[in-house]
């Protein structure tokens, strides 16, 4: 009977070797586990079998019974994996065809910027600050040491409404707007972004629209160097640590000492191009600290008070970050214009 | 301002330095150099030459064959100049010169005669055309007789020059001219200045004799002067005159025009000269104009006065206007012989309104209307005075005839040391600004750590302690200023809620599809009334107009931004860029006075419009064209994102689908509008169906809490249950969905519309639409009765309500 067992093992074994398919296996289950299967035969003759031999006999045919089992499992495992493989093959799809598309905008070259130079400022602790844009000419000149008859008042021919109401040239209303509302007991440190509008003919390089971020800050004991020191760490961030700046003295009627800031030429790396007119500078913005009068005008105290004042353009400084060659297309809306600056941000 | 540098060698030494080293340093200094010109930079081996022979060309009727001798050879060259002839002296380019433009001089053959060299026009030689004296614009130019045959011509017609062109800030007027830039360059490279000498000898006749002065407005004319100089020969000015006008961009005429030019230039103190026998009278009356008072002026113009104009008279007319402009009666001509010559200073206020009011800007009136130097003034007219004797051959009369109640006195200025280094950051030492006041050439009283500075009245601009801090740092460098932070009391920057809420729209914006464009505030008076949202519309009487516009198209502010979009969809649709989605954040201006005085209010926009394909491309569906659902679904997703619910409400409004638009409604408040445009205006700007938002920011913002409250997430869970209702084709979906919510009772947490059907199924003008309705209890498990419940109180009214019934 030993014989038998080990010859079905063998047997079955080969025959689950063999098998290709699920109904193979199931067919080999029936036929060797089977309630009529050979190996229940073996074990239904155990009874002429002597005493001693049933147990050893029994013991071997469950592990014939289990081997086999054991075998028919695995085998299934295998040829199921098999199967799917097939039928996932046959799912292939083209996967270079392209997916449902989603719209997708974006912001404004200009706001990036602004955002860019408001979030640089906000950082070093500046507040943001909006007003309007008809202003009274008090806030957009006088309140900013530009009595009428002030001959820069011939810098920025202006859109007037009526005699004293225009639209603001320059965002500089609102920092003694400002100043006015913290009614000089308290510090300001705050830039003021927004639209000026001045009487110029729109050409590559001139817009009667445009943007301006300017900014302000008034405490006890402001330094020249601190503007120095602000304006350098900012014109790094926004232009990289490899740019250079220098400052030049120049005039604006509501800040003195003036300054222009100019950064080292990022086409020509200094030496001298067309871009820089061969100076090896770009200037980029204008400030310096506060004067006296505007201070007291909006109600400090320049004996107690100063501070320090700036006001850049952001399309310029997005034609010189990348190059834009006409000042025009900040507002011509065209949308091949406006997607080569949506950042995937 | 042009600045000759071999001019500006008379007063300042600059041998040792470049003229590119000397524009930075004057740059960094607080000038900017907005241009180094050099007008021969390529010229070389152009010499004075002596015409010996001129004949006529064998072979050309307008050529002429002429022999020069330039010095060490005679020269036969072929000239076309019309103005040729024998005994002249002139230019000769020597074969081998280059001269401006890269135009290369070589021996050549002119209808088979041999020419070695060319004999130049001033224009030849890189002069602009319109500073050649008029005389000499046609032909070549001719140098005065003494002139050394052989020298450099390029050196003595100063073409080996090289010019600053300045770009003042208003601050700056001292620099309008050559004394001041000489000061400047002095202080800067710390070399002395030497002044020109302004001594003159007089005749035996009194001026006093000749004229008189009444002066009847002293405020506006604290200072007049007259010269007389008498047995004046008109004539060309001395050569190096010519060329240092010719450099500073100033056409030469005569001697005496020259002369005025030339002190105007090297003073910054405007003269006129009046021909004394036209001037009309002996008496000079100087006055503000008579209301309609007419003078013809040097250009020929004829000019109506005002009282704000201040004019110079014979007592009678007017012979100048004050500062601007001579007349033409008094002009000096040809057939002058006496000289009447005026240094005055007019107030710039006087000046500044003469010359707009005649749109008449000139070199004399920029310097008046910014203020001369008081002290100069005399000086300037002495000094022309002088040039007068010596090259048009005068006789100044004794005695200068003059007005004077001018304030010539400095203003005194005190700096402390510690103070200066306080508000620059620094530790200049007391040694070092005496030293830069010295360099300025500025006068002081110094008290240990203490200066009083005497400001010289050439500078006009320094009037505090800050105009002094400016000219120490600027001296000592702004370069040498160290970097600090501010030593303040640091606070938190940051945006404010309502700063954030506009990124955060912004962004929902961008995410939902649209793309942010920008556009002008500034439109046409037509589109400025197109497209107006309701609430805004019953605020706004008109349009804001500006007063005196520069153009139709930008000539109104707006009362919506949606014209001005359309215009920019309209822009890419010529550039074949059909399909479109822009949003933009921006305000319109709302006043509600009919006759504007008051500032209008500027209300926040959330505008947008879509046109063209949506999605194009699709290779698994159909494409999608815009449409009404698409702009409502972007709208609802903005409120959905600020957690505000509104309601929908048909609606007309001007230059919008009459049945497809809706006015938004927050809280009971009208807040925008969304729907189509109408398809006559979109024809106007030639879009395909464009479909629009505009909705208000600012209460939006007003209500809104950017703070997000914690909500409970539901334990238990919710039951959704459908309902298909049969309606007539007019009833609104929103009206059911409203009937639903309120009879459902406080178990409907959310009713959604699924599906809408109209079609053979169905009884024609009925339409069906089915609702997903979702219960949910937050505080336990919802029971199958409780739901049956509401749905059936649901039911009811809605066959109460809208005469629905449930479809089958």
């Amino acid at each position: 009977m030993k014989e038998r067992l080990k010859e079905l093992q063998l047997e079955a074994l080969e025959r689950v070797e063999k098998a290709s398919t699920l109904s193979d296996l199931q067919d080999i289950r029936v036929a060797y586990l089977g309630k009529k299967g050979p190996i229940t035969e073996v074990l239904r003759g155990m009874g002429k079998l002597s005493q001693e031999e049933r147990p050893i006999i029994g013991e071997l045919a469950n592990k014939v019974r289990e081997g086999i089992a054991n075998e028919l499992d695995v085998k299934k495992a295998k040829l199921e994996a098999k199967e799917l493989d097939k039928k996932l093959e046959q799912e292939t799809i083209d996967i270079t065809l392209p997916g449902r598309p989603v719209q997708v905008g974006g912001p404004h070259l200009l706001t990036s910027i602004v955002q860019e130079i408001e979030d640089l400022f906000i950082g070093m602790g500046f507040e943001i600050r909006e007003g309007p844009e008809v202003e009274t000419d008090y806030y957009n000149f006088e309140a900013l040491n530009l009595p009428k008859g002030h001959p820069a008042r011939d810098m920025q021919d202006s859109f007037y409404i009526t005699e004293d109401l225009l639209l603001r040239t320059h965002t500089s209303p609102v920092q003694a707007r400002t100043m006015g509302e913290y009614k000089g007991s308290q510090p300001v440190k705050m830039i003021c972004p927004g639209k000026v509008y001045r009487r110029d003919t729109d050409d590559a390089t001139h817009s009667h629209q445009f943007t301006q971020v300017e900014g302000l800050y008034v405490d006890k004991d402001v330094r020249m160097s601190d503007l120095k020191g602000v304006l350098n760490s900012f014109a790094k961030q926004l232009f990289g640590e490899d740019r250079e700046i220098r400052l030049r003295p120049s005039f604006f009627p509501f800040t003195e000492p003036s300054v222009e800031m100019d950064i080292s030429c990022k086409v020509c790396n200094g030496k001298g191009c067309s871009v820089c007119k061969r100076t090896g500078w770009i200037e980029i913005l204008g400030g310096g600290m506060v004067h006296p009068r505007v201070l007291e005008l909006a109600g400090y105290d320049p004996k107690v008070y100063n501070g320090f004042a700036f006001g850049m353009g952001p399309e310029r400084i997005a034609m010189l970050k990348y190059g834009v060659d006409d000042i025009r297309h900040f507002y011509a809306n065209d949308v091949r214009f406006l997607k080569q600056y949506h950042k995937a941000e | 301002m042009f600045v000759s540098l071999n001019w500006l060698r008379n007063y300042v030494d600059i041998e040792n330095i470049t003229p590119e080293e000397l524009a930075e340093k004057i740059t960094k200094t607080g000038i900017e150099v907005e241009g180094i010109e050099y007008i021969a930079d390529q010229s070389s081996n152009v010499v004075v030459g002596f015409v010996n022979e001129c004949e006529k060309h064998p072979n050309a009727d307008k050529l002429n064959l002429c022999q020069v001798d330039v010095g060490d050879e005679v020269l036969q060259i072929i000239c076309g100049a019309p103005n040729i002839a024998q005994g002249q002296k002139v230019a000769v380019a020597k074969p081998g010169a280059v001269l401006p433009g890269n135009f290369k001089i070589k021996k050549a053959k002119l209808r088979g005669v041999e020419s070695n060299g060319m004999i130049c026009s001033l224009q030849e030689l890189g002069i602009e055309e319109k500073y050649v004296p008029k005389d000499v614009a046609e032909g070549i130019f001719v140098f005065p007789e003494e002139s050394e045959v052989g020298v450099n011509a390029l050196q003595l017609l100063n073409l080996d020059d090289a010019i600053l062109e300045l770009g003042l800030t208003p601050n700056r007027s001292d620099a309008l001219s050559m004394l001041g830039v000489a000061y400047e360059v002095s202080a800067i490279l710390d070399v002395p200045i030497r002044l020109p000498e302004e001594g003159v000898e007089t005749g035996t006749e009194k001026a006093s004799d000749y004229v008189s002065i009444k002066v009847e407005d002293p405020d506006l004319n604290p200072y007049y002067g007259a010269f007389v100089v008498k047995d004046i020969q008109i004539g060309p000015s001395p050569l190096w005159i010519r060329n240092y006008l010719m450099a500073a961009g100033i056409r030469p005429i005569n001697n005496v025009v020259d002369i005025t030019n030339y002190v105007l230039l090297e003073y910054g103190q405007p003269l006129h000269a009046f021909d004394f026998d036209q001037f009309g009278s002996k008496e000079i009356v100087v006055r503000r104009a008579h209301d309609g008072e007419k003078m013809i002026t040097l250009d020929d113009e004829e000019r109506t006065l005002k009282s704000d104009h201040l004019v110079i008279t014979n007592g009678q007319q007017p012979t100048a206007l004050a500062g601007v402009m001579g007349g033409a009666n008094s002009e000096v001509s040809d057939q002058t012989t006496t000289v009447l010559l005026e240094a005055a200073y007019f107030a710039p206020s006087a000046v500044r309104t003469s010359s707009k009011d005649h749109g008449l800007r000139s070199e004399s009136s920029t310097r008046f209307e910014k203020g001369v130097d008081p002290n100069r003034v005399k000086r300037a007219g002495l000094r022309a005075a002088q040039l007068l004797t010596k090259y048009a051959n005068g006789t100044l009369l004794s005695g200068i005839v003059e007005f004077d109640q001018l304030d010539k006195s400095e203003v005194e200025v005190n700096i402390q040391t510690n103070k200066i280094n306080n508000r620059l950051g620094t530790e200049i030492s007391k040694e070092t600004i005496a030293d830069i006041l010295r360099k300025l050439n500025f006068n002081y009283d110094q008290d240990g750590d203490d200066f009083t500075i005497h400001v010289p009245t050439r500078r006009q601009d320094i009037t505090i302690f800050e105009d002094m801090i400016e000219e120490v740092a600027r001296i000592y460098g702004y370069d040498n200023l160290p970097y600090t932070l501010p030593q303040g009391a640091s606070q938190a920057g940051g945006l404010t809620n309502q700063q954030q809420l506009k990124r955060n729209v912004k962004n929902y914006f961008e995410s939902a599809g649209l793309m942010e464009a920008i556009t002008y505030s500034l439109t046409t008076k037509q589109r400025a009334n197109l497209l107006i949202s309701p609430e805004i519309k019953s605020k706004a009487e008109v349009p804001v107009a500006l007063a005196m516009p520069m153009s139709e198209e930008h000539s109104t502010l707006r009362l919506s931004i949606l014209p001005e979009m359309l215009d920019s969809l309209a822009y890419n649709i010529a550039r074949k860029q059909p399909n479109l989605g822009y949003y933009e954040v921006g305000t319109v201006f709302v006043s509600e006075q009919k006759i504007v005085t008051e500032q209008p209010e500027e209300k926040l926009r959330a505008t947008g419009a879509v046109t063209g394909e949506w999605i194009s491309h699709p290779w698994q569906q159909e494409k999608r064209v815009v449409d009404f659902f698409l702009v409502k679904g972007i709208v609802e997703g903005l409120f959905r994102k600020l957690n505000l619910s509104v309601e929908y409400k048909q609606v007309k409004i001007d230059g919008m689908h009459p049945g497809r638009t809706a006015q938004i409604y927050l809280q009971e408040r009208p807040i925008g509008f969304l729907g189509q445009v109408h398809p006559k205006l979109q024809k106007d700007y030639d879009l395909k169906d464009t479909y629009v938002f505009d909705i208000d920011l600012d209460y939006i913002f007003e209500l809104h809490d950017i703070e997000p409250s914690f909500l409970k997430i539901p334990r238990y869970p919710s039951i959704s249950r459908d309902i298909a209702l049969v309606v007539k084709e007019e009833v609104y979906a929103g009206a059911i969905q409203s009937t639903i919510e309120e009879a459902g009772g406080s178990l409907v947490k959310e009713v959604q519309v699924f599906d809408v059907y109209q079609g053979e199924h169905l009884a024609k003008g009925t339409k069906s639409i089915a609702f997903n309705i979702l219960y949910l209890d937050p505080e336990k498990t919802l029971k199958d009765e409780e739901v049956e419940k509401s749905y059936q109180a649901i039911l009811s009214a809605v066959q109460d309500v809208h005469q629905a019934e449930l479809r089958g």
